[in-house]
């Protein structure tokens, strides 16, 4: 019963930080490409005239998506059209689960790991979350009945396999290192120190492994520079045929997969929870010394380090999107395959080579 | 002969780039140092506008219409008006110049005896279909009399219907001139 009550608990927390960050990212995404182009941005939502910073904005934006009408084009299949936002929408939340928020928190006698389910092929699970959203993206441009959106799909589906292809390659170099696709077990790993004093987070190890999955995982996100799939402005995407709620969460899909991308990166790269030089029982400095915490407290750090770590990597992204424009097909692909795709195997030799070396 | 060649072959072989350029990561951080650098400064910006610091400085480009509005120049034709005589009424003669040259034909007068001998006509009714009109100043400019001017600044003169949209005589006189002040610069209206 116990157990029952902690997995809901988990799945629920889970659950919140991730959606609470997709709709606060709504908001920064349109105030922070207004900082970026010297305007003001959304600020005009109010609730008894409190605007506080344009925040009301994403509420208004869901009520305005629930009350549109919700259109289905006559050639369209009706159950796959209103099929699709949901498994595209459904396997970005979900592969949000394996990502740990924390170490484990004691309470009253019992361990309660801040993560929803530590799967030992963690990674693994993310990938194969992603590829069947896939799905979700082919069944709207196949299901709306116009020959455009299906055109949008196939370019969402060809970059979207062309880029996975390019992060897994780029996390097999990670998972040599730390020996294990699990990332709760792969986060703690990176608590060990590298030389001494770095913290030994993905990103010392694997800096070209670390380029590369962001800008595969950039792509995987399907935003600027890599919106092909959509082309709001000119090319017709695949969801051109959705209006109202479906349209919304196509948009939210997103900003989940954005979300997740960013938790991914910190996780692999940026060691998670890990706070520099906290351990379970406080921070043990290079030079020796020691400040002993709570464990609660130190419970509570590592979560707040890893929702700071996120929101920094959602800025990063966000960043990236406002700031590049989009690449053409064919570059997009010459990148994929003839850039990245070489790199990142060359990065798994390479670093191949380099373990066997130092473990010999 | 040889020079123009050159050229074309400067055009279609640009410069080769370097191997590191060609990785597109010096330019990408170019870019994103750019874009950070807009980002920051306006956030600091507005921060201490919370504070109440730096109010000489903006921390965007946006004037936000209708709280604040800008300093419109002398010349900007704006809503029209007729001007008044010493004693209130029209200076308009209903001369029919500018009901002539309005190329949109926005501009309806119906001319009528004035009780002064020295005054030719009055207009008993002077209509500018506002919905017509294109503000090109035409009319201010061939009015003989300075009877119309466009120098009252009123901009939102929206209405929900097309007659609300036609302004008669009465209205036109009621309004007034704009003292033209700061040009450019933005102002706060309450």
């Amino acid at each position: 019963m116990l157990e029952w009550a902690v997995a809901a608990g988990k799945v629920a927390f889970s659950l919140f930080v991730l959606l609470n960050f997709v709709m606060v990212l709504t908001w920064a995404e349109r105030k922070q490409s207004a900082l970026m182009q010297d305007r003001i941005g959304a600020n005009r939502a109010s609730i008894l005239g409190f605007t506080l910073l344009g925040l009301f904005h994403p509420i208004a934006d869901a009520i305005k998506m629930v009350t549109k009408e919700d259109f289905v084009p006559q050639g369209a299949s009706r159950a796959l059209h209103t099929l699709a936002p949901f498994i595209a929408l459904f396997f970005a939340l979900i592969s949000f689960a394996v990502i740990p928020l924390g170490d484990e928190l004691a309470v009253g006698g019992c361990t309660i790991s801040l993560q929803v389910i530590d799967l030992n092929v963690g990674i693994l699970y993310v990938f194969a979350a992603m590829s069947l959203g896939v799905y979700g993206f082919v069944l709207a441009g196949w299901a709306s009945g116009n020959n455009f959106s299906l055109l949008g799909a196939l370019r969402a589906s060809s970059q979207m396999i062309s880029y996975e292809i390019t992060i897994g390659a780029t996390v097999v170099g990670l998972i040599m290192v730390f020996g294990t696709a699990s990332l709760q077990t792969l986060v703690r790993r990176q608590g060990d120190l590298l030389l001494g004093f770095l913290p030994g987070w993905g990103v010392f190890y694997q800096p070209l492994g670390f380029l590369l999955f962001t800008t595969a995982a950039m792509a995987e996100t399907k935003r600027a520079p890599f919106d092909l799939p959509e082309g709001e402005s000119e090319i017709i995407g695949y969801f051109t045929e959705y209006s109202g709620i479906k349209f919304g969460m196509f948009l939210m899909t997103d900003f989940t997969e954005t979300v997740v991308m960013a938790g991914l990166v910190v996780t692999l790269f940026f060691g998670g929870w890990q706070f520099p030089y906290l351990q379970p029982d406080g921070f043990h400095f290079p030079g020796a010394a020691v400040v002993s915490i709570s464990p609660l407290a130190v419970s509570i750090a590592q979560v707040m380090t890893f929702l700071v770590k996120l929101a920094v990597f959602c800025w990063l992204f966000l960043l990236v999107r406002w700031t590049f424009p989009r690449f053409r097909y064919d570059q997009l692909m010459r990148l994929g395959w003839q850039m990245m795709l070489p790199l990142s195997i060359l990065n798994v030799l390479v670093t191949g080579a380099l373990l066997l070396l130092l473990h010999r | 002969m040889s020079r123009p060649k050159d050229a074309m072959n400067r055009l279609r072989d640009p410069e080769a780039l370097s191997f590191w350029q060609r990785t597109y990561v010096p330019e990408i951080l170019r870019g994103l140092k750019l874009t950070a650098a807009h980002f920051f400064r306006n956030l600091l910006i507005h921060i201490f506008h919370l504070a109440g610091l730096w109010k000489d400085r903006r921390g965007a480009e946006t004037v936000q219409y209708p709280e604040e509005v800008r300093g419109y120049s002398p010349r900007l034709r704006s809503l029209h008006r007729l001007t008044k005589r010493d004693d209130g009424s029209p200076r308009c003669v209903a001369c029919m110049m500018c009901e002539t040259i309005c190329p949109a034909r926005c501009i309806y007068i119906v001319a009528t005896e004035h009780p002064d001998p020295n005054i030719e006509k009055r207009p008993a009714s002077f209509d500018i279909d506002l919905g017509k009109c294109v503000f090109c100043g035409f009319c201010v400019e061939v009015c003989p009399e300075d009877a119309i001017r466009m120098d009252t600044h009123i901009l939102n003169f929206a209405a929900y219907s097309r007659q609300e949209m036609v302004w008669d005589i009465n209205r036109l006189l009621s309004n007034e001139p704009q003292r033209v002040e700061g040009i450019g610069e933005i102002r706060k209206v309450k």
